[in-house]
């Protein structure tokens, strides 16, 4: 038996070029994407959002569900990684919950913010240090122990990336960061 | 005062529902109790799975959500296969289950199993209702859900103490208010002009009917825009049905007006299909998800070719194959205002052409006499059937016989083409004859598929069902081993079905006239006594393993 495929019907010379515009090469081209999508406040509705990603293969960076002035509807802020075409299928493919009111694509200029807590290793002698890079980045010293200070940040990712980077040298023990919320500017 | 359980069943007669498949279990007893009074047909099926299928078969014929019932735990576990496999095809399916006391939930008691949760990526919605005053709404939610828009199977489970609450009154709201559920039916009047233009300044356009076409009921409005444009149609798997290919002779140039259809494309369909779709410059894809079963290299022919995409569903569009231009809508509500916008006739030349192609072709398998050759005994049997008859066949080389050789007029061809689940022919066509019994239905099953699903002949049985059943038996899995000889050098392994039973005498035990064909023409002699006979028969065919698909 000989494959039938719609493919092999097209004579070869047509085909030629069309490897280096095939849409495959363009996925591997990742870009962060902001999605805020409303839900309906209802059980089983962060289950389905959550499986329609495992799924289909697209990656979650982070999820953060919380209520809003309404209290019938929940906000779910996703980030991820992917290209047009994955952005674009993560958006329909939202859209087709039953649930889900409403997706929309946050672009750069949305207003981003994220809370982090840090519990790090230190001593008397180094303390001093953690507490100005704390004063530095406006961090707040939540708590102190005998062989460890948590600090409590709230701020734009990239920010909380920053001082985790600064204080990772004294040893971190646990880190525990809310994902990333955002709205529309404007 | 009133009981969950009266409410559910007082719910599916509201919503019009006649028959429903199921299979009762200590957690949706209250639901059955109540049908006990209701003029709701049941029927007993012997496996889950097949309620589904039936549930599937109906509603695909009567274009209604057809009703399925299961216990808790495994028997709602059992209904996955056939949950999936109506959600791959855009079946309407309502699944109700039931469900552990709500108390217990979550403390793997016995026969708990999470369905909604396991359901979760195969079905169009699911509810797990937690009282009985939810469960008007609830229906009237999924009826509407699964019916509209993109069809598909909803899952309600009720919990078995939900069934049992008592709440002062019933009423059925009057329509489903759904805040984040408004399909686009209507297609955007901007995006049907840029695709009249496209049509215009097109040379070799085709249409690809997909199963979007046979589930919106566009058979005439797709009918009629082929003929009004002259565009040559081609379809997918589940497409088949869309458009007429009782046409055997095209020697002439067909008049203006009459649609030239030139069959499935595909890896299994016909060249001369997969041509036209290959020299194409402009493809009109209705309805047709754009599976790679149908078109293998989506990237490729979108190159080449100018698409138009009209489907009800956006995420479809665009999913698997770049898109020029993408219509959001309803089959027929779109194609009836592309036809409005077209102008009628063309394409002269490039209807000889793949007409040319298609006469060029010569259908493969002729009639035998040491064995029932399937491909000619599938056209024969064609000619036999009635105009408006149904086909169900099952998956693997019974599926593709049946799908390229299957003359439709205005019947309807029924297969699992998306998940391609086994055992499915038998009890959708149960279903189709259930919804339509004064209509011919007839099921193909291959020997290894009879046997997931032969023990819903009791229900054939129970039903007085004059259900015709034809037996493919090549004692093989003949699509497996096909693969194993292109794929594997023929190191044939697991695709020998030893220890089938007698077929014959395994149908009679039901009480079931059955016959075996050893020749073509047995086959076609029994074929006319099987169709003619008030009863429900079965026709085995010895057929030879070496028989390829197409």
């Amino acid at each position: 038996m000989r494959s039938r495929s719609a493919v092999s019907q097209i004579p070869k010379e047509r085909i030629g070029f069309a490897d280096d515009l095939c849409p495959q090469k363009l996925w591997l081209q990742f870009m962060k994407y902001t999605l805020s999508v409303l839900v309906e406040n209802q059980p089983g509705v962060l289950s389905k959002v959550v499986s329609l990603f495992s799924r289909r293969g697209y990656n979650i960076d982070s999820l953060a569900v919380g209520a809003t002035e309404n209290p019938g509807v929940s906000r779910m802020t996703i980030t991820g990684q992917g290209d047009d075409y994955i952005l674009e299928q993560v958006e329909k493919q939202l859209n087709k919950i039953i649930p889900v009111i409403k997706v929309r694509s946050l672009g750069t200029d949305a207003v981003q913010a994220e809370l982090m807590l840090v519990k790090i290793g230190c001593d008397t002698q180094n303390f001093g240090e953690i507490n100005q890079i704390a004063a530095l980045m406006k961090a707040e010293v939540a708590s102190v122990s005998k062989s460890s200070v948590t600090l409590k940040f709230a701020g734009d990712p990239e920010k909380c990336d920053t001082l985790f980077d600064l204080v990772r040298p004294f040893g971190v023990k646990e880190v525990a960061r809310t994902g990333v919320i955002a709205l529309e500017q404007g | 005062m009133i009981n969950g359980a009266e409410i559910m069943v007082k719910c599916l007669e509201a919503e019009g529902v006649e028959i429903a498949f199921g299979y009762p279990g200590a957690a949706i007893c209250p639901f059955y109790d109540a049908l006990y009074s209701s003029s709701i047909r049941h029927v007993l099926v012997r496996s889950e799975q097949n309620a589904v299928h039936m549930a599937s078969g109906y509603a695909r014929v009567s274009g209604r959500p057809g009703v399925c019932i299961a216990t808790s735990g495994p028997g709602a576990t059992n209904l996955i296969t056939g949950i999936a496999t109506a959600f791959m095809d855009s079946v309407p399916v309502i699944a109700i289950t039931g469900q552990v006391n709500l108390e217990q939930l979550g403390r793997d008691v016995f026969q708990e199993a999470d369905i909604t949760g396991a359901c979760e990526s195969f079905t169009k919605h699911s509810y797990l209702v937690t009282s009985a005053g939810e469960l008007p709404r609830v229906f009237r939610e999924a009826f509407h859900i699964a019916s509209t828009g993109r069809p598909g199977p909803v899952l309600i489970d009720v919990p078995q103490d939900v069934q049992e609450q008592l709440i002062p009154r019933f009423q059925y709201p009057e329509k489903a208010d759904i805040i984040g559920y408004k399909p686009n039916l209507s297609g955007h009047p901007m995006q049907i002009k840029r695709a009249a233009k496209a049509i215009e300044e097109a040379e070799r356009p085709v249409i690809c009917c997909g199963g979007g076409v046979v589930l919106a009921g566009a058979r005439e409005e797709m009918n009629a825009f082929a003929g009004k444009t002259g565009i040559p149609v081609v379809s997918t798997m589940m497409g088949l049905g869309a458009m007429s290919n009782a046409k055997s002779s095209w020697n002439l140039l067909p008049e203006q007006e009459e649609p030239v259809y030139l069959g499935m494309i595909g890896k299994f369909g016909r060249s001369y299909a997969n041509r036209a779709i290959g020299e194409a410059d402009l493809i009109l894809l209705c309805g047709a998800r754009v599976g790679d079963r149908a078109i293998a290299l989506p990237n490729q022919i979108a190159e080449q070719a100018k698409i138009i995409h009209i489907d009800v569903d956006p995420a479809e569009i665009g999913k698997n194959m770049r898109v020029d231009i993408p219509i959001v809508g309803d089959i027929r509500q779109v194609l009836t205002a592309l036809t409005e916008q077209v102008k009628p006739g063309g394409f002269q030349e490039w209807r000889r052409q793949v007409l040319e192609y298609k006469n060029q072709f010569v259908p493969r398998g002729e009639d035998r006499e040491d064995a029932v050759e399937p491909r000619s005994f599938l056209r024969t049997l064609s000619r036999l059937m009635d105009e408006d008859a149904i086909l169900a066949a099952d998956p693997g080389q019974c599926q593709i016989w049946a799908a390229i050789n299957f003359t439709q007029r205005s019947g309807r061809f029924l297969t699992s083409g998306g998940l391609g689940t086994m055992g499915y022919a038998l009890p959708a066509a149960l279903g189709a004859k259930l919804a339509k019994p004064r209509r011919q239905v007839v099921a193909v099953c291959g020997d290894g598929a009879f046997q997931m699903s032969f023990n819903e002949l009791a229900a054939v049985c129970a039903c007085h069902a004059q259900l015709k059943i034809i037996v493919m038996d090549n004692r093989r899995l003949g699509m497996v081993r096909e693969y194993q000889n292109i794929r594997h050098g023929g190191r044939h392994i697991a695709t020998h079905m030893d220890g089938n039973p007698d077929f014959v005498a395994l149908c009679r035990a039901y009480g079931i006239p059955a016959a075996l064909a050893e020749n073509n023409a047995q086959a076609e002699e029994l074929a006319r006594e099987m169709l003619a006979s008030p009863t429900p028969y079965v026709l085995v065919c010895r057929v030879d393993p070496e028989t390829p698909s197409v």
